[in-house]
Protein backbone atom coordinates (compact mmCIF):
# COMPACT_ATOMS: atom_id res chain seq x y z
CA UNK A 1 0.00 0.00 0.00
CA UNK A 2 2.95 2.14 1.19
CA UNK A 3 4.50 1.73 -2.00
CA UNK A 4 1.88 2.19 -4.06
CA UNK A 5 0.91 5.67 -2.48
CA UNK A 6 4.51 6.58 -3.20
CA UNK A 7 4.35 5.12 -7.07
CA UNK A 8 1.88 7.43 -7.81
CA UNK A 9 3.09 10.86 -6.16
CA UNK A 10 6.12 9.47 -8.29
CA UNK A 11 3.84 10.46 -11.33
CA UNK A 12 4.01 13.65 -9.94
CA UNK A 13 7.44 14.32 -10.32
CA UNK A 14 7.29 12.99 -13.95
CA UNK A 15 4.17 15.74 -14.74
CA UNK A 16 6.62 17.94 -13.32
CA UNK A 17 9.79 16.91 -15.79
CA UNK A 18 7.42 16.93 -18.79
CA UNK A 19 5.30 20.31 -17.69
CA UNK A 20 8.11 22.07 -16.79
CA UNK A 21 10.70 20.76 -20.43
CA UNK A 22 7.48 21.94 -22.25
CA UNK A 23 7.17 25.27 -20.60
CA UNK A 24 11.32 25.83 -20.77
CA UNK A 25 10.88 25.58 -25.19
CA UNK A 26 8.94 29.31 -24.70
CA UNK A 27 10.91 32.24 -24.07
CA UNK A 28 7.85 33.39 -21.59
CA UNK A 29 7.58 30.51 -19.05
CA UNK A 30 11.03 28.85 -19.86
CA UNK A 31 12.44 30.20 -16.34
CA UNK A 32 9.55 28.93 -14.63
CA UNK A 33 9.76 25.61 -16.71
CA UNK A 34 13.24 25.65 -15.28
CA UNK A 35 11.76 25.81 -11.41
CA UNK A 36 9.30 23.34 -12.20
CA UNK A 37 11.86 20.21 -13.58
CA UNK A 38 13.96 21.56 -10.50
CA UNK A 39 10.92 20.66 -8.63
CA UNK A 40 10.11 17.33 -9.94
CA UNK A 41 13.67 16.42 -9.46
CA UNK A 42 13.29 17.43 -5.47
CA UNK A 43 10.42 15.10 -5.18
CA UNK A 44 11.68 12.51 -6.94
CA UNK A 45 14.80 12.35 -4.12
CA UNK A 46 12.51 13.08 -1.55
CA UNK A 47 10.24 10.11 -2.28
CA UNK A 48 13.58 8.09 -3.04
CA UNK A 49 14.86 9.06 0.69
CA UNK A 50 10.75 8.05 2.02
CA UNK A 51 10.70 5.22 0.21
CA UNK A 52 13.95 3.50 1.61
CA UNK A 53 12.36 3.82 4.92
CA UNK A 54 15.63 4.09 7.83
CA UNK A 55 18.45 3.43 6.46
CA UNK A 56 22.05 4.87 7.38
CA UNK A 57 22.50 8.11 6.34
CA UNK A 58 25.90 9.10 6.69
CA UNK A 59 27.16 8.78 3.01
CA UNK A 60 23.78 9.95 1.71
CA UNK A 61 23.68 12.96 3.48
CA UNK A 62 27.82 13.36 2.87
CA UNK A 63 27.45 13.32 -1.01
CA UNK A 64 24.51 15.18 -1.36
CA UNK A 65 26.05 18.16 0.64
CA UNK A 66 29.33 17.92 -1.41
CA UNK A 67 27.65 17.30 -4.78
CA UNK A 68 25.15 20.60 -4.21
CA UNK A 69 28.15 22.70 -2.90
CA UNK A 70 30.09 21.60 -5.93
CA UNK A 71 27.66 22.42 -8.46
CA UNK A 72 27.30 25.69 -6.63
CA UNK A 73 30.71 26.56 -6.44
CA UNK A 74 30.54 25.77 -10.16
CA UNK A 75 28.04 28.13 -11.00
CA UNK A 76 28.89 31.25 -9.42
CA UNK A 77 32.51 30.99 -10.76
CA UNK A 78 31.55 30.30 -14.22
CA UNK A 79 32.00 33.58 -16.94
CA UNK A 80 28.87 34.23 -19.34
CA UNK A 81 31.43 33.45 -21.93
CA UNK A 82 31.90 29.44 -20.46
CA UNK A 83 28.53 28.43 -19.87
CA UNK A 84 28.46 26.01 -22.96
CA UNK A 85 32.13 24.34 -21.53
CA UNK A 86 29.95 24.23 -17.74
CA UNK A 87 27.09 22.45 -19.41
CA UNK A 88 29.72 20.15 -21.14
CA UNK A 89 31.13 18.95 -18.13
CA UNK A 90 27.87 18.45 -16.18
CA UNK A 91 27.00 16.62 -18.55
CA UNK A 92 30.02 14.49 -18.52
CA UNK A 93 29.51 14.43 -14.33
CA UNK A 94 25.90 12.70 -15.43
CA UNK A 95 27.25 10.06 -18.06
CA UNK A 96 29.68 9.30 -15.71
CA UNK A 97 27.02 8.97 -12.60
CA UNK A 98 25.03 7.09 -14.31
CA UNK A 99 28.14 4.41 -15.06
CA UNK A 100 29.01 4.57 -11.75
CA UNK A 101 25.80 3.49 -10.33
CA UNK A 102 25.78 0.67 -12.57
CA UNK A 103 29.52 -0.59 -11.50
CA UNK A 104 27.96 -0.01 -7.52
CA UNK A 105 25.32 -2.24 -8.52
CA UNK A 106 27.76 -4.81 -10.20
CA UNK A 107 29.85 -4.86 -6.96
CA UNK A 108 27.25 -4.70 -4.33
CA UNK A 109 24.96 -7.83 -5.62
CA UNK A 110 27.98 -10.03 -7.88
CA UNK A 111 31.77 -8.82 -6.42
CA UNK A 112 30.53 -8.85 -2.93
CA UNK A 113 28.10 -10.83 -2.24
CA UNK A 114 30.69 -13.49 -2.59
CA UNK A 115 28.34 -16.44 -4.39
CA UNK A 116 30.13 -17.79 -7.44
CA UNK A 117 27.38 -17.20 -9.72
CA UNK A 118 26.68 -14.96 -12.61
CA UNK A 119 25.61 -11.58 -12.42
CA UNK A 120 22.68 -12.71 -15.12
CA UNK A 121 21.75 -15.07 -11.79
CA UNK A 122 22.41 -12.90 -9.12
CA UNK A 123 20.53 -9.96 -10.34
CA UNK A 124 18.17 -10.76 -13.39
CA UNK A 125 18.93 -11.01 -17.02
CA UNK A 126 17.57 -7.34 -18.03
CA UNK A 127 19.62 -5.52 -14.90
CA UNK A 128 22.16 -7.83 -15.64
CA UNK A 129 22.33 -6.70 -19.36
CA UNK A 130 21.61 -2.82 -19.19
CA UNK A 131 24.00 -2.48 -16.27
CA UNK A 132 26.62 -3.13 -19.09
CA UNK A 133 24.49 -0.80 -21.20
CA UNK A 134 24.72 1.85 -18.62
CA UNK A 135 28.55 1.54 -18.09
CA UNK A 136 29.38 1.46 -21.74
CA UNK A 137 27.13 4.76 -22.53
CA UNK A 138 27.34 6.28 -19.57
CA UNK A 139 31.29 6.25 -19.79
CA UNK A 140 31.20 7.01 -23.45
CA UNK A 141 29.24 10.39 -22.56
CA UNK A 142 31.56 10.93 -19.55
CA UNK A 143 35.09 11.11 -21.69
CA UNK A 144 33.91 12.52 -24.93
CA UNK A 145 32.15 15.55 -22.64
CA UNK A 146 35.51 16.17 -21.14
CA UNK A 147 36.90 16.25 -24.73
CA UNK A 148 34.60 18.32 -25.75
CA UNK A 149 35.18 21.17 -23.01
CA UNK A 150 38.48 20.96 -23.42
CA UNK A 151 38.03 21.68 -26.71
CA UNK A 152 35.65 24.69 -26.28
CA UNK A 153 38.40 25.81 -23.93
CA UNK A 154 40.59 25.79 -26.53
CA UNK A 155 42.97 23.75 -24.39
CA UNK A 156 42.35 21.06 -26.86
CA UNK A 157 43.15 22.26 -30.46
CA UNK A 158 42.98 21.10 -33.87
CA UNK A 159 40.76 17.91 -35.38
CA UNK A 160 43.63 14.99 -35.52
CA UNK A 161 42.18 12.21 -38.11
CA UNK A 162 42.00 8.79 -36.49
CA UNK A 163 42.77 6.78 -39.56
CA UNK A 164 39.33 4.29 -40.21
CA UNK A 165 37.83 6.02 -37.45
CA UNK A 166 34.81 4.31 -38.37
CA UNK A 167 35.82 0.73 -38.10
CA UNK A 168 37.75 1.70 -34.59
CA UNK A 169 34.35 2.80 -32.97
CA UNK A 170 32.33 0.11 -34.05
CA UNK A 171 35.18 -2.32 -33.09
CA UNK A 172 35.27 -0.57 -29.66
CA UNK A 173 31.52 -0.96 -28.92
CA UNK A 174 31.49 -4.33 -30.39
CA UNK A 175 34.20 -5.10 -28.00
CA UNK A 176 32.92 -3.39 -25.23
CA UNK A 177 29.16 -5.53 -25.62
CA UNK A 178 31.30 -8.46 -25.74
CA UNK A 179 33.37 -8.13 -22.97
CA UNK A 180 29.83 -7.11 -20.99
CA UNK A 181 27.94 -9.94 -22.36
CA UNK A 182 30.85 -12.62 -21.03
CA UNK A 183 31.08 -10.62 -17.84
CA UNK A 184 27.77 -10.81 -16.73
CA UNK A 185 26.24 -13.96 -18.22
CA UNK A 186 29.53 -16.04 -18.83
CA UNK A 187 31.59 -15.86 -15.71
CA UNK A 188 31.27 -17.26 -12.48
CA UNK A 189 34.17 -16.00 -10.48
CA UNK A 190 33.50 -12.58 -9.47
CA UNK A 191 37.07 -11.41 -9.44
CA UNK A 192 37.45 -12.07 -13.16
CA UNK A 193 34.01 -10.93 -14.32
CA UNK A 194 34.99 -7.43 -11.93
CA UNK A 195 37.70 -7.22 -14.31
CA UNK A 196 35.92 -7.81 -17.47
CA UNK A 197 33.99 -4.91 -16.28
CA UNK A 198 36.79 -2.81 -15.77
CA UNK A 199 37.65 -3.60 -19.57
CA UNK A 200 34.12 -2.46 -20.24
CA UNK A 201 34.64 0.92 -18.79
CA UNK A 202 38.48 1.20 -20.45
CA UNK A 203 37.00 0.39 -23.89
CA UNK A 204 34.04 3.08 -23.25
CA UNK A 205 36.08 5.42 -21.60
CA UNK A 206 38.33 5.07 -25.24
CA UNK A 207 35.21 5.43 -27.63
CA UNK A 208 34.34 8.60 -25.95
CA UNK A 209 38.05 9.60 -27.22
CA UNK A 210 37.68 8.09 -30.77
CA UNK A 211 34.27 9.66 -31.18
CA UNK A 212 34.63 13.34 -30.37
CA UNK A 213 38.46 13.94 -30.93
CA UNK A 214 38.60 14.15 -34.56
CA UNK A 215 35.63 16.60 -34.47
CA UNK A 216 36.60 20.30 -35.12
CA UNK A 217 35.34 22.83 -31.92
CA UNK A 218 33.09 24.36 -34.22
CA UNK A 219 31.00 21.27 -34.20
CA UNK A 220 31.02 21.11 -30.50
CA UNK A 221 27.80 22.40 -29.94
CA UNK A 222 26.49 19.75 -31.45
CA UNK A 223 28.09 17.22 -30.24
CA UNK A 224 27.57 18.25 -26.58
CA UNK A 225 23.67 17.76 -27.67
CA UNK A 226 24.13 14.33 -28.65
CA UNK A 227 26.18 13.55 -25.52
CA UNK A 228 23.44 15.07 -23.51
CA UNK A 229 20.50 13.02 -25.18
CA UNK A 230 23.09 10.00 -24.69
CA UNK A 231 23.55 11.25 -20.95
CA UNK A 232 19.69 10.83 -21.21
CA UNK A 233 20.00 7.19 -22.25
CA UNK A 234 22.74 5.87 -19.57
CA UNK A 235 20.23 7.09 -17.06
CA UNK A 236 17.42 5.32 -18.63
CA UNK A 237 19.57 1.97 -18.84
CA UNK A 238 20.31 2.40 -14.82
CA UNK A 239 16.77 2.65 -15.02
CA UNK A 240 16.34 -0.76 -16.15
CA UNK A 241 19.02 -2.10 -14.40
CA UNK A 242 17.49 -0.83 -11.16
CA UNK A 243 14.02 -1.90 -12.26
CA UNK A 244 12.90 2.17 -11.53
CA UNK A 245 10.24 3.48 -14.30
CA UNK A 246 10.79 7.37 -13.08
CA UNK A 247 14.82 6.54 -13.85
CA UNK A 248 13.65 5.29 -17.10
CA UNK A 249 11.31 7.97 -18.12
CA UNK A 250 13.21 10.85 -17.53
CA UNK A 251 16.19 9.57 -18.82
CA UNK A 252 14.16 8.51 -21.84
CA UNK A 253 12.76 11.71 -22.45
CA UNK A 254 16.16 13.63 -22.30
CA UNK A 255 17.25 10.95 -24.62
CA UNK A 256 14.28 11.63 -27.25
CA UNK A 257 14.24 15.39 -27.04
CA UNK A 258 18.42 15.93 -27.05
CA UNK A 259 18.24 13.95 -30.32
CA UNK A 260 15.60 16.48 -31.65
CA UNK A 261 17.40 19.17 -30.09
CA UNK A 262 20.32 18.10 -32.10
CA UNK A 263 19.18 17.14 -35.20
CA UNK A 264 17.60 21.20 -35.00
CA UNK A 265 21.25 22.69 -34.64
CA UNK A 266 22.23 20.03 -37.92
CA UNK A 267 19.16 22.03 -39.58
CA UNK A 268 20.63 25.35 -38.40
CA UNK A 269 23.50 24.97 -40.27
CA UNK A 270 22.18 23.09 -43.09
CA UNK A 271 24.44 20.06 -42.05
CA UNK A 272 23.47 16.39 -41.31
CA UNK A 273 24.36 14.52 -37.87
CA UNK A 274 26.47 12.36 -40.13
CA UNK A 275 28.43 14.66 -41.97
CA UNK A 276 29.41 16.25 -38.41
CA UNK A 277 30.12 13.10 -36.57
CA UNK A 278 32.66 12.17 -39.17
CA UNK A 279 34.68 14.96 -38.13
CA UNK A 280 37.41 16.93 -40.11
CA UNK A 281 35.38 19.63 -40.49
CA UNK A 282 38.07 22.32 -42.18
CA UNK A 283 40.85 20.68 -42.37
CA UNK A 284 40.72 19.99 -46.20
CA UNK A 285 39.86 23.80 -47.21
CA UNK A 286 42.42 26.12 -48.00
CA UNK A 287 43.87 27.55 -44.84
CA UNK A 288 43.09 31.39 -44.14
CA UNK A 289 46.56 32.75 -43.55
CA UNK A 290 46.72 36.37 -43.32
CA UNK A 291 49.46 36.28 -46.40
CA UNK A 292 46.12 35.13 -48.51
CA UNK A 293 44.43 38.28 -48.40
CA UNK A 294 45.30 41.14 -50.74
CA UNK A 295 43.38 44.46 -50.37
CA UNK A 296 42.47 44.80 -46.89
CA UNK A 297 41.39 48.08 -45.96
CA UNK A 298 42.26 49.06 -42.30
CA UNK A 299 40.95 51.81 -39.98
CA UNK A 300 40.62 53.13 -36.71
CA UNK A 301 37.99 53.68 -33.95
CA UNK A 302 38.05 57.38 -34.84
CA UNK A 303 37.60 57.29 -38.49
CA UNK A 304 35.12 54.74 -38.19
CA UNK A 305 33.08 56.67 -35.97
CA UNK A 306 32.86 59.38 -38.46
CA UNK A 307 31.18 57.12 -41.07
CA UNK A 308 28.82 55.77 -38.59
CA UNK A 309 28.55 59.08 -36.94
CA UNK A 310 26.40 59.79 -40.52
CA UNK A 311 24.34 56.16 -40.81
CA UNK A 312 20.50 56.00 -40.30
CA UNK A 313 20.13 52.24 -39.81
CA UNK A 314 23.29 50.12 -37.89
CA UNK A 315 22.80 46.53 -37.59
CA UNK A 316 25.45 45.31 -35.16
CA UNK A 317 26.55 40.70 -35.93
CA UNK A 318 27.77 39.64 -32.45
CA UNK A 319 29.91 36.47 -32.57
CA UNK A 320 32.01 34.24 -30.53
CA UNK A 321 35.02 37.65 -30.28
CA UNK A 322 32.26 39.92 -28.84
CA UNK A 323 31.69 36.92 -26.05
CA UNK A 324 35.37 36.12 -25.35
CA UNK A 325 36.30 39.42 -24.97
CA UNK A 326 33.75 40.06 -23.00
CA UNK A 327 32.84 43.18 -25.17
CA UNK A 328 28.63 42.60 -24.54
CA UNK A 329 28.48 45.70 -22.60
CA UNK A 330 31.02 47.78 -24.58
CA UNK A 331 28.38 46.69 -27.83
CA UNK A 332 25.22 47.89 -26.32
CA UNK A 333 27.33 51.21 -25.38
CA UNK A 334 27.89 51.77 -28.81
CA UNK A 335 23.84 50.77 -29.46
CA UNK A 336 23.34 53.14 -27.39
CA UNK A 337 25.20 55.95 -28.68
CA UNK A 338 24.10 55.67 -32.37
CA UNK A 339 20.40 55.69 -30.93
CA UNK A 340 21.25 58.61 -29.28
CA UNK A 341 22.30 60.03 -32.71
CA UNK A 342 18.63 58.97 -34.50
CA UNK A 343 19.74 55.97 -35.98
CA UNK A 344 17.87 52.72 -35.89
CA UNK A 345 20.42 50.26 -34.33
CA UNK A 346 19.29 46.10 -34.40
CA UNK A 347 21.30 43.19 -33.33
CA UNK A 348 21.60 40.14 -35.96
CA UNK A 349 21.52 36.94 -34.31
CA UNK A 350 22.93 33.59 -36.14
CA UNK A 351 21.51 31.05 -35.14
CA UNK A 352 25.53 29.33 -34.18
CA UNK A 353 27.01 32.57 -33.44
CA UNK A 354 29.06 31.82 -30.57
CA UNK A 355 29.83 28.33 -29.76
CA UNK A 356 26.28 27.08 -28.99
CA UNK A 357 23.02 28.00 -30.77
CA UNK A 358 21.81 31.01 -28.03
CA UNK A 359 25.08 31.59 -26.95
CA UNK A 360 24.93 35.38 -27.85
CA UNK A 361 21.50 35.87 -26.19
CA UNK A 362 22.97 34.66 -23.45
CA UNK A 363 25.90 36.81 -23.53
CA UNK A 364 23.70 39.90 -24.71
CA UNK A 365 21.35 39.60 -21.61
CA UNK A 366 23.75 40.07 -19.57
CA UNK A 367 24.47 43.66 -20.80
CA UNK A 368 20.80 43.81 -20.77
CA UNK A 369 20.10 44.30 -24.30
CA UNK A 370 16.85 44.92 -24.51
CA UNK A 371 14.90 41.73 -26.58
CA UNK A 372 13.62 43.37 -28.97
CA UNK A 373 16.77 44.75 -30.46
CA UNK A 374 17.40 40.80 -31.12
CA UNK A 375 16.23 39.76 -34.44
CA UNK A 376 17.05 36.06 -35.56
CA UNK A 377 18.65 35.66 -39.04
CA UNK A 378 15.50 35.01 -41.14
CA UNK A 379 13.64 38.35 -39.68
CA UNK A 380 16.45 40.43 -40.80
CA UNK A 381 18.07 39.40 -43.40
CA UNK A 382 16.42 40.95 -46.66
CA UNK A 383 17.30 44.26 -44.39
CA UNK A 384 20.85 44.20 -44.88
CA UNK A 385 20.98 45.47 -48.21
CA UNK A 386 18.58 49.29 -47.50
CA UNK A 387 21.37 49.09 -44.10
CA UNK A 388 23.87 51.77 -44.10
CA UNK A 389 26.51 50.31 -42.13
CA UNK A 390 26.95 46.68 -40.16
CA UNK A 391 29.40 46.35 -37.35
CA UNK A 392 30.16 42.72 -37.09
CA UNK A 393 32.08 42.09 -33.83
CA UNK A 394 34.30 38.95 -33.90
CA UNK A 395 32.23 36.73 -36.42
CA UNK A 396 33.86 34.82 -39.06
CA UNK A 397 32.13 31.84 -40.07
CA UNK A 398 28.64 33.27 -40.21
CA UNK A 399 28.69 36.00 -42.86
CA UNK A 400 31.41 33.97 -44.63
CA UNK A 401 29.94 34.92 -48.51
CA UNK A 402 31.93 31.11 -49.01
CA UNK A 403 28.80 29.82 -48.01
CA UNK A 404 26.74 31.04 -51.25
CA UNK A 405 29.63 31.60 -53.57
CA UNK A 406 31.74 28.32 -53.22
CA UNK A 407 30.19 25.03 -53.97
CA UNK A 408 33.41 23.59 -52.93
CA UNK A 409 33.66 25.28 -49.47
CA UNK A 410 33.21 23.19 -46.16
CA UNK A 411 30.45 25.86 -44.98
CA UNK A 412 28.98 25.88 -48.50
CA UNK A 413 25.04 25.67 -48.22
CA UNK A 414 25.25 26.87 -44.66
CA UNK A 415 22.79 30.16 -44.11
CA UNK A 416 24.67 33.19 -43.18
CA UNK A 417 24.05 36.37 -42.51
CA UNK A 418 24.17 38.79 -45.99
CA UNK A 419 26.00 41.11 -44.47
CA UNK A 420 27.92 42.08 -47.73
CA UNK A 421 24.67 43.69 -48.88
CA UNK A 422 24.64 46.91 -46.50
CA UNK A 423 26.81 50.05 -47.59
CA UNK A 424 29.71 49.92 -45.33
CA UNK A 425 30.62 46.76 -43.00
CA UNK A 426 33.03 47.41 -40.31
CA UNK A 427 34.80 43.88 -38.87
CA UNK A 428 36.08 44.14 -35.76
CA UNK A 429 38.56 41.05 -35.26
CA UNK A 430 41.91 40.76 -33.51
CA UNK A 431 43.39 39.65 -36.78
CA UNK A 432 42.95 37.57 -40.06
CA UNK A 433 42.69 34.51 -38.53
CA UNK A 434 40.39 32.02 -40.09
CA UNK A 435 37.22 31.01 -37.65
CA UNK A 436 36.41 27.28 -36.78
CA UNK A 437 35.88 26.53 -40.38
CA UNK A 438 39.48 27.15 -41.32
CA UNK A 439 38.85 29.08 -44.10
CA UNK A 440 39.65 32.29 -45.47
CA UNK A 441 36.83 34.70 -45.50
CA UNK A 442 36.07 37.21 -48.73
CA UNK A 443 34.23 39.59 -47.02
CA UNK A 444 36.94 40.83 -45.54
CA UNK A 445 38.52 41.98 -48.80
CA UNK A 446 35.22 43.35 -50.13
CA UNK A 447 34.94 47.09 -51.15
CA UNK A 448 32.52 48.28 -48.68
CA UNK A 449 34.46 46.27 -45.76
CA UNK A 450 36.91 48.08 -43.50
CA UNK A 451 38.76 45.94 -41.04
CA UNK A 452 39.35 47.34 -37.13
CA UNK A 453 42.00 45.20 -35.88
CA UNK A 454 42.06 44.92 -32.16
CA UNK A 455 40.36 43.31 -28.94
CA UNK A 456 36.40 43.60 -29.28
CA UNK A 457 35.96 45.46 -26.36
CA UNK A 458 38.62 47.86 -26.57
CA UNK A 459 37.38 48.97 -29.99
CA UNK A 460 33.84 49.28 -28.88
CA UNK A 461 34.92 51.07 -26.05
CA UNK A 462 36.87 53.39 -28.72
CA UNK A 463 33.83 53.91 -30.91
CA UNK A 464 31.40 54.46 -27.92
CA UNK A 465 33.86 57.41 -26.80
CA UNK A 466 33.88 58.51 -30.11
CA UNK A 467 30.16 58.71 -30.78
CA UNK A 468 28.99 60.47 -27.47
CA UNK B 1 2.27 -8.04 -18.40
CA UNK B 2 5.12 -8.69 -16.65
CA UNK B 3 7.92 -6.17 -15.23
CA UNK B 4 10.18 -5.98 -17.94
CA UNK B 5 7.35 -5.59 -20.39
CA UNK B 6 5.72 -2.58 -18.41
CA UNK B 7 9.45 -0.99 -18.45
CA UNK B 8 9.47 -1.48 -22.19
CA UNK B 9 6.19 0.38 -22.77
CA UNK B 10 7.51 2.99 -19.98
CA UNK B 11 10.77 3.40 -22.43
CA UNK B 12 8.85 3.39 -25.68
CA UNK B 13 6.21 5.83 -24.85
CA UNK B 14 8.61 7.99 -22.88
CA UNK B 15 10.58 8.25 -26.26
CA UNK B 16 7.56 9.81 -28.08
CA UNK B 17 6.54 12.44 -25.83
CA UNK B 18 10.46 13.55 -25.40
CA UNK B 19 10.08 13.84 -29.31
CA UNK B 20 7.26 15.66 -29.21
CA UNK B 21 7.99 17.84 -26.80
CA UNK B 22 10.49 19.60 -28.25
CA UNK B 23 9.36 21.46 -31.90
CA UNK B 24 9.76 24.46 -32.80
CA UNK B 25 11.91 25.84 -30.17
CA UNK B 26 13.72 29.58 -30.73
CA UNK B 27 17.43 29.51 -31.09
CA UNK B 28 17.45 32.17 -28.40
CA UNK B 29 16.15 28.89 -25.88
CA UNK B 30 18.91 26.12 -27.35
CA UNK B 31 21.72 26.66 -24.83
CA UNK B 32 19.40 27.01 -22.09
CA UNK B 33 16.81 24.05 -22.99
CA UNK B 34 20.55 21.92 -23.85
CA UNK B 35 21.28 22.60 -19.69
CA UNK B 36 18.05 22.04 -18.81
CA UNK B 37 17.75 18.80 -20.08
CA UNK B 38 21.07 18.10 -19.01
CA UNK B 39 20.42 18.90 -15.27
CA UNK B 40 16.95 16.48 -15.76
CA UNK B 41 19.64 13.64 -17.31
CA UNK B 42 21.01 13.54 -13.48
CA UNK B 43 18.11 12.29 -12.54
CA UNK B 44 20.39 9.25 -12.23
CA UNK B 45 20.81 10.58 -8.72
CA UNK B 46 17.96 8.52 -7.32
CA UNK B 47 19.35 5.57 -8.43
CA UNK B 48 22.76 6.74 -6.61
CA UNK B 49 20.43 7.25 -3.75
CA UNK B 50 19.42 3.51 -3.46
CA UNK B 51 22.89 2.17 -3.47
CA UNK B 52 24.61 4.10 -0.14
CA UNK B 53 22.59 2.83 2.19
CA UNK B 54 24.77 1.25 4.02
CA UNK B 55 27.75 2.69 6.73
CA UNK B 56 30.54 -0.01 5.82
CA UNK B 57 32.32 1.75 3.31
CA UNK B 58 32.49 -1.42 0.70
CA UNK B 59 33.39 -0.72 -3.20
CA UNK B 60 29.71 -0.59 -4.09
CA UNK B 61 28.79 2.20 -1.47
CA UNK B 62 32.22 4.21 -2.57
CA UNK B 63 30.98 3.80 -6.29
CA UNK B 64 27.84 4.78 -5.05
CA UNK B 65 28.98 7.76 -2.99
CA UNK B 66 31.12 9.10 -5.95
CA UNK B 67 27.74 8.50 -8.34
CA UNK B 68 25.75 10.09 -5.90
CA UNK B 69 28.39 13.31 -5.86
CA UNK B 70 28.53 14.05 -9.57
CA UNK B 71 25.19 12.76 -10.10
CA UNK B 72 24.32 16.19 -7.08
CA UNK B 73 26.59 18.16 -9.05
CA UNK B 74 25.34 17.78 -12.20
CA UNK B 75 21.57 18.39 -11.01
CA UNK B 76 22.05 21.57 -8.48
CA UNK B 77 24.70 23.01 -11.08
CA UNK B 78 22.52 22.08 -14.19
CA UNK B 79 19.50 23.55 -12.65
CA UNK B 80 21.40 26.57 -11.39
CA UNK B 81 23.49 27.53 -14.56
CA UNK B 82 19.75 27.03 -16.58
CA UNK B 83 18.11 29.28 -14.29
CA UNK B 84 21.33 31.99 -14.30
CA UNK B 85 21.00 32.15 -18.54
CA UNK B 86 16.95 32.42 -18.12
CA UNK B 87 17.63 35.31 -15.41
CA UNK B 88 19.16 37.63 -17.74
CA UNK B 89 16.49 37.24 -20.56
CA UNK B 90 13.54 37.76 -17.98
CA UNK B 91 14.97 40.54 -16.80
CA UNK B 92 13.94 43.04 -19.32
CA UNK B 93 10.22 41.72 -19.90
Amino acid sequence: MGADVLALVALGSVALFVVGLKRLSRIRTARSGNALMAAGMLLAVVLTLIEQGLVDYRWIAGGLAVGAAGGVAIVLRAKATAMPEIVARFNGFGGAASALVALSLFWRHVVESGDAVTASAALGATSAATLVLSVLIGATTFSGSIIAELKLRGVLKGQPTIPVRGGVMGLLVLGGLALGGVAVLGVEDPTLAAGLVVGVLAVSLLTGLVLVTPIGGADMPVVISLLNSLSGLAAAATGFALANNLLIIAGTIVGAAGLILTQIMCAAMNRSLVNVMVGGYGTDAPSGDAAEYESIVSADAEEAAMVLEAAQSVIIVPGYGLAAARAQNAAYDVAKALEARGATVRFAIHPVAGRMPGHMNVVLAEAEVPYDLLYEMDEINQDFSQTDAVIVVGANDVVNPAANTEPGSPIAGMPILEVGKARRVFVIKRSLAPGYAGIKNALFEADQTVMLFGDAKAVLDGLASELS
Amino acid sequence: MGTLLVSVYVFVLAAFLGFELINKVPPTLHTPLMSGANAMSGVTIIGALSLVTVADPDASVLLGTAALVLATVNVVGGFLVTDRMLSTFSRRN
